[in-house]
């Protein structure tokens, strides 16, 4: 590189140094508090280095990265880097491998609540429930390409089926001899089609729209759901929400705390590879076929015959579906639900696990939704930090890596190697 | 019918409000078909600002008249610095890339600025001095409409009408109306692109901005979150009144404070936030194009 195209980095950096010193000055070094209705400032000078010296080097960084991304996107398969992972990618498709490093995962799944205890497995088993809410998701925002900005509340729908059986239906079933337990059974299927069911009413009136216009209209759902929730106290407890949610049935056993954790982990688990399954299923089949066309080009898919509003429907009642199931498990997992863990951040978080993971990408969005939901358990230091990183994050990825960390990958034909290389 | 007379008042200056914060959404959707979640943080920023400028020069013993001047003006700037800053970080790497990234870029922005200002900041509810002129003679009428009520009015007016000469009449209007039509063609045409979204860009912030200083006088109080609930009505007045269009965006700003007046005052406070999220339903399911909207025939 050339000493003055670096010098020339570095007066451009130092200017954003500078510019960002302004621009942050207000809301960095003055903090305003007001007392009696008389604002004071007080100006934390200390701060003002570290915004220009963080200026100087994130500009820097923005710049490499940018042509990094550039050189990327000319040729695909060089460096050192991109052979490794090509390497790992043919080791890992020959069947043993494949067949064996899966048995040792599920080995270690299954040993896992063994291992760790209770604490741990309830961790993992909120990471499972959000595995099971990116899937779902994913079906709608991978596979169907439509933003869905309310999905947290078809998780609540799910949880609030499962609470409000209990809340009317639990008493009866005690008087009557049988275990309230096995309302978490009843709720499981009910819980998902009735998530389905609001899918699909959510979605009628924007069949027709694009979009952008369906987030909007899912967030203002989520935004419904959540009011509704949190003021119409006589039904659904409003904000206290409900408790004292039985554990699922366990031939009839009351199983303590840790137990009754491990329990649940085995449930979630199942549930995990049965979605999994699932949506593999569906993604390879007629519908899912439908939906990648769809999210590539709506008016070439429509003039191939695939009716868009049919379609549509479905992409919602299945991604729903999951929500209402996962919202089961959670709230049989934490035996209380309130209507703030369903708020508009709850759905932008799933969302940002399906988006960094890798829209569309099975393994991505299982990674995404793991890695989202653990880092923050492991890293409580940087709690108050955390969403803010979450936004830098997202907006990171969506810049530099819009395929997510594990891209999903293209169905392709392959042709011959030899008329290639011709 | 004094009571319907009042709530239609407030719902007026309501209105107003969003119509300064629907005219940067509808300003910068018609260009480049991104809902700009950020856009109600900015709005946050403009007030916090003004209200950070403001303690400042009023600590400092100067008087009202000038407090109110410079810290408006202060926060105008910042808030359009915030715009522009955005634009380029944020949405310009991903121009030409499928419309669905920007809006999730977007949001993250939207996330970054308020857990910035909640973090640079406070999370509390700061109350929000009024700095705006009491007017003697309204006194008899408070009733019905105060004074900020009625600056808030008087300003959206006096914005409107500029903002209209400024697109109907000026070359960087034409720009802009060129670029909304058809962003390669403006671009053929010799239309500096960059420097129409930018400049999109700090008009909807600065007209942001203004908005956060009134509304923030209005209620008298800020907090980091203030942006996006207000945000997301004032994208829905813009739905309202039909996107990317300018009187659409000011209609269905007044469109939705009348609704929400009186919906709050006849039906139940409870769902105040309800009502906008309703009426977007409901338009959508009717005339999903908006009051003044074009329908716009899909070209293949």
């Amino acid at each position: 590189m050339k000493v003055r195209s670096i010098l020339a980095d570095v007066r451009k950096s130092l200017g954003i140094a500078v510019w960002a010193m302004v621009l942050l000055f207000p809301l960095m070094v003055m903090k305003v508090s007001v007392t009696r209705g008389v604002a004071q400032v007080q100006f934390r000078w200390n701060l003002l280095p570290f915004v220009g010296i963080a200026g100087f080097v994130l500009s820097f960084v923005w710049r490499i990265a940018l042509e990094w991304k550039d050189r990327r996107g000319n040729n695909k398969s060089e460096g050192a880097f991109s052979r490794v992972k090509a390497w790992g990618g043919q080791y890992f498709a020959r069947p043993a491998v494949r067949k064996s490093s899966l048995v040792a995962l599920l080995c270690f799944v299954i040993a896992y609540p063994f291992l760790f205890g209770m604490y741990h497995t309830n961790v993992m088993i909120t990471a499972f429930i959000y595995v099971i809410l990116a899937l779902g998701l994913n079906i709608v925002v991978g596979l169907g390409g439509l933003l869905n900005l309310g999905y947290a509340a078809f998780f609540g729908v799910g949880a609030y089926t499962y609470g409000l059986m209990w809340k009317y239906l639990g008493h009866s079933f005690i008087a009557a001899g049988i275990d309230p337990g096995w309302l978490f059974w009843i709720s499981l299927p009910l819980a998902g089609i009735m998530a389905s069911l609001f899918g699909i009413l959510l979605s009628l009136p924007v069949l027709r729209l694009r979009g952008d216009y369906l987030a909007i209209i899912t967030l203002a759902f989520g935004e419904i759901f959540h009011m509704v929730m949190q003021n119409s106290s006589d039904i659904t407890g409003g904000a206290t929400g409900i408790s004292l949610i039985p554990r699922p049935w366990f031939f009839g056993h009351k199983l303590p705390p840790p137990q009754a954790a491990t329990y649940i982990y085995f449930i979630a688990i199942v549930l995990v590879i049965i979605t999994i399954f699932i949506v593999r299923r569906i993604e390879d089949s007629r519908v899912g076929r439908a939906l990648e066309a769809m999210r590539e080009d709506e008016v070439a898919c429509e003039a191939m015959g695939i009716n868009l509003v049919k379609n549509k429907l479905i992409t919602f009642a299945l991604g729903s579906f999951w929500a209402g199931i996962a919202g089961v498990i959670m709230a049989a997992q934490t035996t209380y639900i309130n209507p703030d863990s369903f708020t508009l951040w709850e759905s932008i978080i799933i969302l940002m696990a399906v988006v960094i993971g890798g829209t569309g990408s099975i393994p991505g969005v299982i990674g995404g939704a793991i890695l989202l939901k653990l880092l923050p358990e492991y890293f409580r230091a940087l709690a108050q930090y955390r969403m803010l990183i979450y936004g830098i994050a997202m907006v990171l990825v969506i810049i530099f890596k819009p395929d997510g960390l594990i891209p999903r990958k293209r169905k392709q034909y392959t042709f011959e190697e030899k008329e290639l290389s011709k | 019918m004094e009571y319907f007379l009042k709530l239609f008042l407030s719902g007026t200056a309501k209105g107003s409000i969003y119509a300064l914060i629907a005219l940067g959404y509808t300003m910068v959707y018609g260009i480049i078909q991104l809902i700009n979640f950020a856009h109600g943080e900015i709005y946050m920023i403009g007030g916090f600002t003004a209200l950070i400028f403001g303690g400042f020069f009023f600590s400092k013993g100067m008087p009202v008249g000038f407090v109110l001047l410079f810290s408006v003006l202060l926060s105008i700037i910042y808030a359009a610095a915030f715009g522009y800053t955005i634009e380029k970080i944020a949405y310009r790497p991903l121009r030409g890339k499928p419309r669905l990234s920007a809006l999730i870029s977007a949001i993250g922005v939207s996330m970054v600025l308020q857990n910035f200002v909640l973090l640079a900041q406070t999370e509390k509810f700061l109350s929000f001095p009024s700095y705006l002129p009491e007017f003697k003679w309204l006194q008899p009428y408070k009733e019905y409409i105060n004074s900020t009520q009625l600056i808030i009015l008087g300003v959206t007016a006096v914005i409107m009408v500029l903002l209209t000469f400024l697109i109907k009449f000026t070359r960087m209007g034409k720009a802009m109306r060129a670029t909304a039509q058809d962003m390669h063609m403006a671009q053929l045409v010799g239309v500096d692109i960059n420097q129409v979204i930018s400049v999109t860009f700090i008009l909807g912030s600065a007209l942001a901005a203004i908005g956060g200083v009134l509304i923030c006088s209005y209620m008298g109080q800020i907090n980091y979150y203030i942006g996006f609930i207000a945000g997301i009505k004032a994208f829905v007045a813009a739905v309202l009144g039909g996107i990317g269009s300018i009187p659409g965006a000011v209609l269905g700003s007044f469109v939705l404070g009348w609704t929400e007046s009186l919906g709050t005052g006849y039906i139940s406070s409870d769902y105040e936030d309800a009502f906008a999220f309703i009426i977007l339903i409901v338009i959508l399911l009717i005339k999903p194009e908006g009051i003044l909207g074009r329908t716009q025939r899909q070209k293949v």
